[in-house]
Formats: structure tokens, sequence, C-alpha cells
């Protein structure tokens, strides 16, 4: 859907920032421009919406040289978010969401049920919000009207400069989670940059790593991570990058669905007696709604204690969507070392061990692909 | 480099005015000052602002200076308020009002002055420092340097830029107001001026009015190279920075 | 001498109502040209690549700003009557008040409308505004309260300056006090002073007022957080 051929972006001072790029962004694709401080990304993409023009090569739109077409009006037919945002401090939430359906001269009715919608979309309750001013709102909040004011006017392509980048890390990772959600949804082209590896991999479909205003490589996120092509690249992505490779799965991918359970009533001699048998060090302990409670170990079955008293609950829990590279974290941080898999009624589905993330990362390393891709 | 040929090229069309209507001698009945004239008047101008300037600066800087002190923190809004206030106060209404209650002269004149020079002081000096950056005052009590120190070290030179901006407009305006007390019996060359309008003679006129502008200009312009030099050169770099 | 100043002041009200009236003419005649001149300038130099003409023509206004009322009403005088145009009264108060005002208006909405946010600028651009809407729908809106606030100055100092140009012949409140002066009446130059500092006064607070009404919303109501 977009297509850039042989593109090149010369400064006036002289600084090649962009050399002969060369690649194509399909519809519904979520392309991310990724690389270090100064390698062209950020240049490359607002070439697209021709706010940096273009020294040499083209740029085409749904096969129409963007050169055609008026400036303004190819702008208003993309959607455009930047890293400190821009809202204009002057007018409402509501207004500022509406700033492209009132250049585009919507009816004025459709422009606020529009604002409606997108507040909604980005979890924002219209009814508090749509009549606030920016200064009201908090930056994680400021963010979110700014991803619904790019989707003002419904367009089908979406440019975001570094859109996540002035917030802290954790709203930061749940901003990502809901615009996955959202895109899940609408389905738009995105072209978005950012400078983080780790949110390229969350993210993208199509990851353009680029350097010094080239592009080294462009390919969906596990093949960067398991073949990366040349040795910046591979420093890029980092040396643990298997580890990265981890977010690309997810806990209901690997996890064992049969794991060994106790029940509340039973008594702790013979389920001692099994275990010994069975060679098995822990137990999982459930009620009678298969609800987890807790873990049960070896060593402190006693005959003299019901298994009431010698629960040890588990701190932290998993769902079969996270990602195993917080499944990990989760492991590491709790005793036991394995992670019971929840659903959201806390009835148990499954266990994670040490082992089952043991295969993933070894078989990521040695084999071209992974699992393959990702899935949302 | 433009700024100093256009500086140049004003001195140069008001010094060549004056000059001009002095060599008049005369205009129709009217006698123009004589050189002579206009040198003194010039003198006793310059008497007058110097006067009042200096002693708003004596005066003022330390009230404005007291008036950030903690201690006086409940008055120091009021003293402030008063000072704006002030300024907002016609030049005219000071100088008719110290005409009026101390009695025409130059007496009555330097004292209007005085007041009114100082209010850009105070509100300047109050002003640097409150501006100075209350970290970098408790880095510097942090390391060891007492009270007095602080102020003296570290306080003043960082608000000296603010308080000598102070001190430029006060002395400029003073040339101004000074002119303007020329009603009330102050000499200067605001008599000039106002002898010429009183006879309508408009070479008399400018034959004051255009060395008061020079003289406001020269001040102007002294003043802002004073400031280049008395800036720490840190804050010079910090400007150019941002 | 006070209480003088009061019998004056109630016997003769319907003076004082002229001299208040001339002098509020003088002013607002004054600062609307230098209002309208000022923004238009103001805008005009803050425009991309100007930024030299910015500089000069910032530079001429304060200079301006530091030749003295009484010796600018004069030069003007010498200009005009040698242009043989009126060189006593309305006019030369006018132009100089104008001039006067100039600075202020000119610098505040230069300075307003260049310290808009950067990022907002681009985000009206990204999403295809042309120059011309974001001037009008973004730059000015920002710029307003400054540029009130540059407005605002220039007014209550015209005053003190246009209290001077009575003496010239453009009547207003520097006439009681200049004939005061002449002819030794106190309360006539106690009237002069006060009447003129309290129309200075009032003047300041309430553009203040017009300064608060006329900032967007948005921006008055920094920092409330939800």
């Amino acid at each position: 859907m977009i297509k850039l051929e042989h593109v090149t972006k010369i400064f006036p001072d002289g600084t090649r920032a962009v050399k002969d790029l060369t690649m194509e962004i399909g519809k519904g694709e979520f392309c991310i421009f990724l690389g270090p401080s100064g390698c062209g990304k950020t240049t490359s993409m607002k070439m697209i919406n021709r706010l940096a023009p273009l020294s040499s090569g083209k740029i085409y739109i749904d096969e129409v040289d963007i050169m055609k077409l008026n400036p303004n009006e190819l702008r208003r037919g993309i959607g455009y978010a930047i890293q400190n945002i821009g809202l204009f401090p002057h007018l409402t939430v509501a207004e500022n969401i509406a700033t492209v359906p009132i250049l585009k001269k919507w009816p004025k009715t459709k422009q606020r049920t529009r604002a409606e919608e997108l507040l909604e979309l980005v979890g924002m309750d219209p009814g508090t919000f749509l009549d606030r001013y920016p200064s009201e709102l908090s930056g994680g909040q400021q963010q979110r009207v700014g991803v619904a004011r790019c989707l003002g006017a419904d367009p089908p392509i979406l440019l975001m400069d570094e859109p996540f980048g002035a917030i802290d890390p954790i709203t930061r990772g749940k901003l990502q989670d809901e615009f996955l959600k959202i895109q899940a949804k609408i389905k738009k082209t995105i072209a978005f940059v950012t400078h983080d590896i780790n949110e390229a991999i969350k993210m993208g479909d199509k990851i353009a790593l680029l350097r010094e205003g080239e592009l080294v490589q462009f390919s969906d996120p596990a093949t960067l991570l398991n073949a990366p092509k040349d040795e910046f690249v591979r420093n890029f992505v980092g040396a643990d990058r298997s580890l990265k490779g981890l977010r690309l799965h997810r806990v209901r991918d690997i996890m064992q669905e049969s794991p060994q359970i106790v029940k509340l009533g039973e008594n702790p001699v013979e389920v001692k007696a099994c275990m010994e048998r069975d060679k098995l060090k822990w137990a999982m302990l459930v009620d009678d709604q298969n609800q987890f409670l807790g873990w049960v170990t070896y060593e402190d079955l006693r005959e003299d204690k019901p298994i009431r008293e010698i629960i040890q609950p588990a701190a932290v829990t998993a769902a079969p969507e996270t990602p195993l590279n917080e499944a990990l974290s989760m492991m590491l941080n709790s005793a036991i070392g394995n992670l019971a898999v929840l659903d959201e009624q806390k009835r148990l589905l499954g266990v994670l061990t040490f082992e089952n993330i043991r295969e993933v990362l070894g078989q990521a390393g040695s084999a071209q692909n992974g699992f393959g891709g990702k899935d949302r | 480099m433009k700024k100093y040929i256009t500086l140049a090229l004003l001195l140069v069309i008001l010094l060549g005015i004056t000059v001009w209507m002095t060599s008049l001698g005369s205009v129709g009945i009217f006698k123009m000052a004589p050189t002579m004239k206009v040198l003194t008047a010039t003198t006793r101008h310059l008497q007058i602002v110097a006067a009042a300037e200096l002693l708003a600066i004596v005066v003022g800087i330390p009230i404005g200076f007291t008036n950030t002190r903690r201690a006086v923190r409940f008055v120091s809004p009021v003293l402030i308020g008063a000072a704006n206030v002030g300024q907002t106060v016609p030049t005219l209404a000071f100088i008719g009002i110290a005409g009026a209650v101390l009695g025409m002269g130059y007496k009555a004149a330097v004292v209007a002055l005085f007041v009114y020079a100082m209010l850009p002081i105070i509100r300047n000096t109050y002003a640097g420092i409150r501006s100075v950056d209350p970290a970098v005052k408790e880095a510097a009590q942090g390391m060891g340097m007492s009270r007095w120190q602080v102020t003296w070290k570290v306080e003043l030179p960082l608000a000296r830029p603010v308080i000598l901006a102070g001190i430029r407009t006060s002395t400029v305006v003073n040339v101004g107001t000074a002119a303007v007390a020329g009603m009330i019996g102050a000499g200067g060359l605001g008599e000039i001026i106002i002898t010429g309008i009183a006879v309508r003679v408009t070479q008399l006129i400018l034959q004051g009015a255009a060395p008061t502008a020079a003289l406001a200009v020269i001040l102007d312009a002294l003043f802002s190279g004073l400031e280049e030099v008395v800036t720490p050169r840190g804050l010079k770099v910090l400007k150019q920075a941002q | 001498m006070w209480i003088q100043a009061w019998n004056y002041m109630i016997k003769h009200s319907d003076k004082i109502l002229n001299w208040t009236l001339q002098h509020l003419y003088i002013i607002v005649v004054a600062n609307a040209a230098a209002a309208v001149l000022g923004i238009l300038i103001g805008i005009f130099i803050s425009g991309k690549g100007r930024e030299r003409l910015a500089d000069t023509v910032i530079y001429l206004a304060s200079i301006m700003m530091t030749i003295p009322s009484l010796a600018l009403y004069g030069i003007l005088m010498g200009i005009l009557s040698a242009l043989t145009l009126p060189s006593i009264g309305f006019l030369p108060v006018v132009i100089a008040l104008t001039l006067y005002g100039l600075l202020p208006i000119v610098r505040n909405t230069y300075t307003a409308i260049r310290e808009v946010d950067p990022a907002i600028i681009e985000a009206g651009r990204g999403m295809g505004m042309s120059e011309l809407q974001i001037l009008i729908k973004v730059k000015i809106p920002l710029a307003v309260p400054v540029i009130m606030a540059g407005l605002r100055q220039a007014i209550v100092m015209n005053i003190g300056i246009a209290a001077i140009g009575s003496y010239i012949g453009a009547g207003g409140l520097g006439q009681p006090i200049f004939r005061g002066i002449a002819n030794y009446r106190v309360d006539l130059i106690l009237i002069g002073a006060v009447f003129v500092s309290l129309l200075a006064i009032i003047a300041d607070l309430l553009m203040g007022r017009v300064e608060w009404l006329t900032t967007p919303k948005g921006i008055r109501i920094r920092g409330r957080r939800t």
C-alpha cells in the first residue's frame, strides 16, 4: 500500500539522512522503523506524508505518487502522532480529537460522536473527558488522546513517531497492549518509528532496521531475532536476543496441561507416598471447583499436619496469553520456580516450568525460525 | 555590527540637529539658546539625573534585597505591590505632586526623580534575587557557605544582570523625567524645550529635544555595554544555549 | 491644600470629566492604532526566515522607547511643522503614543507566536493544516494572552505620556497639572495628578481582567489534574 522506491534525503547542510531506501508496507501491516539515533527512521516516516521533502526517489500510496497530491489533503488522509503529542492546549479533548474531521468539514454532530467513539476506543470515559482540557490530563491520558486524535477521520494509514516514548515504562506497556488490541480491531496500515527493540518486537508485523540512512534488514520480528543479517543487527538486537524472542510466544503455546494436582481433603501420607513413587518434588493444590490454592512440596508433607496447613500460596500466577518473557520474569521471582497458569476464574489450566522455557530457547537458537510468527 | 551603525547614525542626526539649531542664533525676534547655555543645561540635566539615580541605587537595592529575605516575607508583597503601583503612576503626576508639596525648584525635582527612579530598581533587585534557582543556594549552603557568603557569592552575582537592567531602565527613564521636571524649575534641557513650546518656536524646541534624546540613547547604549561586561560568563553561555 | 483640591473637584466636576474624556479619546485612538499596526507587524516578522528582519524591527522599536517623551514631542513638532501639518495638539501626541505603544505590542506578538510549542505546530502540520490555518487556529489563539499583556503595558505607559502631551495643546488630564504649576494652584496640580494616576491604575486593573478573559480556557486551567 505504501511503496518507497530509491528514496533519498539529503539535508541542506549535506547530511545524507536516508540513502536509497526501497521497501513496501502492505495494507493492514504494522511496520516498524527501527534503529539508533540519527539512522533516518523519523525522516523516512516523515517523507511519507511530505513533512520532509524527498531529495530523490518516489513514494507511492495505493499506486499514486504522493508528489501528485496536494500536501494538506494528503496529510488529512493520514493519521499523525508524535512523541511530544502536541495536543492543542487551548482546545478541549473533543475538539482536539476532531481536528481532522473539522478540517474536512464534517457536520458538528458527527464530529462529536466520532470523538466519543474514539475516546472509548482508547479506554477513556467520554462523559468525563470530552470537555476537559489537555492541561488537566496526566501524561498517559494525553498520549491516549493523541492516539485518538490521529484516528480522527478514520484514515487508512497511520504515521507514528515514538508516540509512547515520553511516558513511564509501566504506562507505556499498558498503552502498547491496548494499542495492539485496537489495531486488531481496525487493521490500519501503520508506519511506526521507535528506537526500542523491545517495542519493535512486541508491536510490529515487519521491522525495517536502519543504520545511517540505509536499510539493513527488513523482516518480521522472529527472523530479525533468529537470523540477524550482520554484526550490526546482531549487536542492535542484543546478546539476549533469545530471551527477547520469548516475547513472541505465549504461555499457552508451551504449558503442560496436566500438572500433578492434589486435592484438599487427601491424606498427606498417601500423597507423599505417591510423590515419592513418581519422583515428584511438588504438586499443585486445587479445590473442588479446580481453583488453584497453592503449592505443596514433598518435604512439607507430614502425617500429623493436614494439607491445608502446609500450603504455599503462589505469589504470582500466569494467564494463558502472558508472553513468555514476562512468565520467565515471574518464575525467577517465585520461590517455587514454577508458574501456575490460571484462567479468569482462577481455575487451574496448566503449569509452566523452567524446562519448558529452556526448550523454546534451545529451539530458537539452533533453527532458522522459532515457532513461527507471533499471534495476538 | 548593524546595531552600532544604526545607533551612531541616530546620534549623528540628533547632535547634528542640536548644532544646527544652535547655530541659527535667532529665529525672528526670538533668540536661540547660545552654545554655553546648551552645555550648562546639559550638565545640569546630567547632574540631576546622576544625583537622583545614585540615591535611588543606594537606597533601592537594599530595599529590594531586604524584601527577599524570609524575615519580611509578610511585608514584602505589600512593598513590592506599592512599587508596582508607583510605577503605574504617570511621571508628570509624580513631578506635579512633588512640586505641589515641596515647592518648585531643583530640590523637589531631585526628590521626585529619586523616588521614581527607585521603583524599577526595587522591583528588579527583588525579582532578580528571587529568580536565583533555590537549588543553587541550597548547594552553596550545603558546601558550608554562611548565609552572608551565599548572598554575596551566589545570589548577588547571579542577580546582577537583572539588577543592572533595572538600573538601566531607571536611568533612561530618568532622563525623560528630568526633562519634564523642567516644568517645576529644575533647570536642565527640559527648560529649553518648555520655553520653546511656550513661545511656539519649533527650532528652540528642537534645540532642547534633540540633545535630550541623544543623552537618553547614549546612556542606554553605555548601559547595554556595561551589561555585557557585568554578566558572569557562565550565564552568558547559558543564554546562548537557550 | 487637599481640602482646596476636594472643593475644586466638587465645583468643577464637569471640567474634570471633560479632561478625562479628552485624555481617554487620545489613548483609545493611539493605542488602537498601535495595536492594529503592532499585531500585524508582529505576525509578519514572526514568519519563517524573517529572523533578521524581526531583530531589526524590534531593535528600532526599542530605540524608540529610550527617547524621552518630551523630546519626542519636540522632534515630532519639528517634523510636522516642516511638513506643514498641524504641529501642536492632537496629532503629534497621537503619533508619539502610537510609536511608543508599538514596542510592547510588536515584541509580545512576535515572542508569543515564536514560543508556541513546536510539537503543537508539527502536529497541526502533520494533520494537514495549511500554514494559514495553523496561524489562525493555533498560533494566534495561543499568543493572545501575551499580546494582551503587551497592550496593557502600552496603555498604562501611554496614559502617563499623554499627560505630558497636554502641554502641547492636546488637552487631557495634564492640563490642570500644567496650569496649576504655572499659576501656583496646588489644588489644580493635585486634581490632575490624582486623577491621571487613578486613570492609570484603573486601566491597569481593567486590562488585567481583559487579559484573563481573553486567555483561552484551556490555558487558564493550568495544572488542574484529574
